[in-house]
């Protein structure tokens, strides 16, 4: 098989516990460098947390593995510092086209708005992104990445958890304040816990493959119910980097994992696909099955779970590297504070509440595009052809074709950590919805909102002129910030200008701001470090922001 | 009344942030319907699920324009 990727091999280095023979103790450790684990790492030593990461293997994932990043997750990997790399090297693409039998029934615009600095999504080897978060990785001095060191038993306790780790040079020992568990779906720490992960195993199969070809096609998603090439089936077109295309074929639950592996059988589906014509090399082929499972809770302890070890979806929708990277990202600012002493350590028992309950969306919605794909049942199949055939006259049943509901962020209505309205807001930006993005101005340049919002609690506050804002109000304004609770308090308003006090002032020239967020003078914003609404009003109000703040950290005035 | 052919799946009280959800929720309840069910006893219960909503809709003339995309479509 050709290759594309070079592999890199990243080097192993003596463990300073080994060198002292002295066992360490670290505030964090992150089991697991695949992409959940490498996020968390970074996102807490950016904000200088030291981490230990460590991993058993020594290379970035075998395989292109997760190959869909979804807007929301581009949006936390700018905030790591990976997102510009993720995107000069992935395919954009937001439109998503699916045939029955031999015509398009249907197709979808991810993305249908504009002003957003990220696509709906983009396909990118999980190889590229792991090699990208190692780089970044190491460009932060309080990250311990170690290669092939392999956790072979831990004992959690009251204040943390005591980890045995081998590596070439034998056997030490380590202590974690706080344990972050992202070693996969066959999570090996999760079974020294004697921890379960339940749900549902699907009866079929699916066959990948990565083929290098040159091809005209268009950057975007395309499925088939039923095509002429592979009958009764599904498949599924994924365009990647370097011309490498990924198709998955549904094989059925009686097909031969082995047998269908060979080349010689794979090869024939794929020229029966893409016409005998076509040159092609294959990459890389795979047969899977799948699960949709989770745990009950995320946080046992000082022990929490992220990622696959904690939930498994199946692949339609591509929500599981995405949610995974999505846990990292509600976890890491309450890990920060707890480990601060700025909030009690209940506020990670909202990390495990808000995730449930976003895994319980993603398991929701990619087993009904499971059972929309293949069906279980004669009943379900004439359903199912009864919508394709509706689909292409009849607007309603588009949008009953479901042939994956892509990764989307969870709004999170229920949490606790939300202030509820006490006045009328129209539009989706609720308490604990993940945030739009707009195009803004500060001094005069362009900038993203969510380049500049994120990492601390922030409240934007809308006037009618920064003009107006007087050095009284400014100095309200500033006196949140004093809190122990890091907050920072920004200037929204239509037009540029200057605010009393230095205050930052974020010019909202489009109108994008006032239309998504249904914001005008007096409304105000209260904002989670990763990116959420916490509250909002129609007037400010200090002591209202100063009990959601606490609210929204678990701490009581 | 002309036959809605726009989407319209809706459940009172619940707030939809995404353009399918409510029409998932309709299709995973239409399918959760017949769970366990023969074929037969499938067509039976896809029968007297037709009555009941027609009998909801009520007027004949939007009855007769549903049948007749149905039945064109077959």
């Amino acid at each position: 098989m050709l290759s594309t990727y070079q592999y890199p091999k990243y080097e192993y280095v003596v463990p300073p516990e080994i060198r002292s023979g002295e066992p360490g103790r670290y505030p964090v450790v992150v089991v697991g460098a695949g992409p959940v684990g490498l996020a968390a790492a970074i996102d807490l030593a950016q904000s200088g947390v030291p981490v230990v990461v460590l991993d058993d293997d020594d290379t970035v994932s075998v395989g292109s593995r997760g190959v869909c990043y979804a807007k929301r997750t581009l949006e936390i990997l700018d905030r790591i510092g990976v997102g510009d790399a993720c995107m000069a090297r992935g395919v954009s693409w937001n439109v998503g086209r699916t045939f029955f039998r031999e015509e398009e029934v249907y197709n979808f615009n991810l993305l249908p708005q504009p002003d957003h600095k990220r696509p709906g999504m983009i396909n990118l080897q999980q190889y590229y992104l792991e090699e990208f978060l190692v780089e970044r990785a190491r460009q932060l001095p309080t990250l311990d990445l170690r290669f092939r060191n392999k956790v072979v038993s831990l004992a959690p306790a009251g204040n943390g958890a005591t980890l045995h780790v081998e590596t070439p040079d034998g056997a030490y020992t380590l202590t974690a304040d706080w344990l972050i568990v992202a070693d996969g779906a066959r999570s090996a720490i999760r079974r020294m816990m004697n921890l379960d992960s339940e749900g549902r195993v699907f009866l079929d199969r699916f066959l990948i493959a990565d083929v290098v070809m040159k091809a005209e096609f268009p950057a975007e998603r395309w499925f088939w119910f039923d095509p002429p090439f592979h009958p009764g089936q599904s498949v599924l077109l994924h365009r990647q980097a370097d011309n490498v295309y990924r198709i998955d074929f549904q094989l059925g639950w009686q097909a031969d994992p082995e047998e269908e592996k060979k080349p010689e059988k794979v090869i024939p589906r794929i020229k029966a696909m893409l016409g005998a014509d076509r040159e092609f090399d294959l990459e890389w082929v795979s047969v899977y099955t799948f699960q949709c499972r989770r745990m009950q809770q995320f946080r046992h302890g000082r022990v929490l779970f992220v990622g696959d070890a904690a939930h498994q979806v199946s692949p339609f929708g591509a929500r599981g590297a995405n949610s995974g990277i999505q846990d990292s990202d509600n976890l890491c600012w309450k890990l920060g504070l707890v480990l601060d002493g700025k909030a009690p350590d209940s506020l990670l028992d909202s990390y495990s509440e808000e995730r449930v309950f976003a895994a319980d969306e993603n398991i929701m919605n990619s087993t009904r595009s499971t059972d929309f794909i293949t069906p279980k049942s004669r009943t379900s199949l004439n359903f199912r052809n009864a919508v394709l055939t509706l689909a292409s006259d009849y607007r309603f049943a588009r949008t009953l074709v479901n042939s994956g509901r892509l990764s989307v962020p969870s709004f999170l209505i229920g949490s606790r950590l939300n202030t509820p309205d006490d006045a009328a807001f129209a539009g989706d930006m609720v308490p604990g919805a993940p945030m739009d993005d707009a195009p803004m101005q500060e001094d005069g340049a362009e900038f993203w909102l969510l380049d500049r919002v994120g990492n601390r609690f922030m409240a934007l506050v809308h006037v009618a002129d920064p003009a107006a804002v007087d050095a009284d109000l400014a100095r309200e304004f500033k006196a949140l910030a004093g809190g122990p609770v890091p907050l920072e308090v920004v200037v929204v308003a239509a037009k540029p200008g200057l605010a009393a006090e230095g205050l930052r002032v974020f010019a909202d020239c489009r109108g994008r701001f006032a239309e998504r967020y249904d914001s005008a003078p007096g409304t105000v914003y209260l904002i989670r470090p990763d990116q959420h609404v916490a509250a909002r009003w129609r007037a400010f109000d200090a002591s209202r922001i100063e009990e959601a703040l606490a609210r929204a950290t678990c701490n009581t005035l | 009344m002309a036959l809605t052919l726009t989407p319209n799946f809706n459940e009172p009280g619940k707030r939809y942030f995404r353009a399918f959800s409510a029409g998932d929720d309709f299709y995973e309840a239409l399918i959760e319907t017949h769970r366990d069910l023969s074929d037969v006893q499938s067509a039976l219960l896809n029968a007297r699920l037709v009555l009941l909503l027609s009998n909801h809709i009520g007027d004949i003339g939007v009855l007769r324009e549903a049948m007749k995309i149905a039945r064109d479509g077959v």
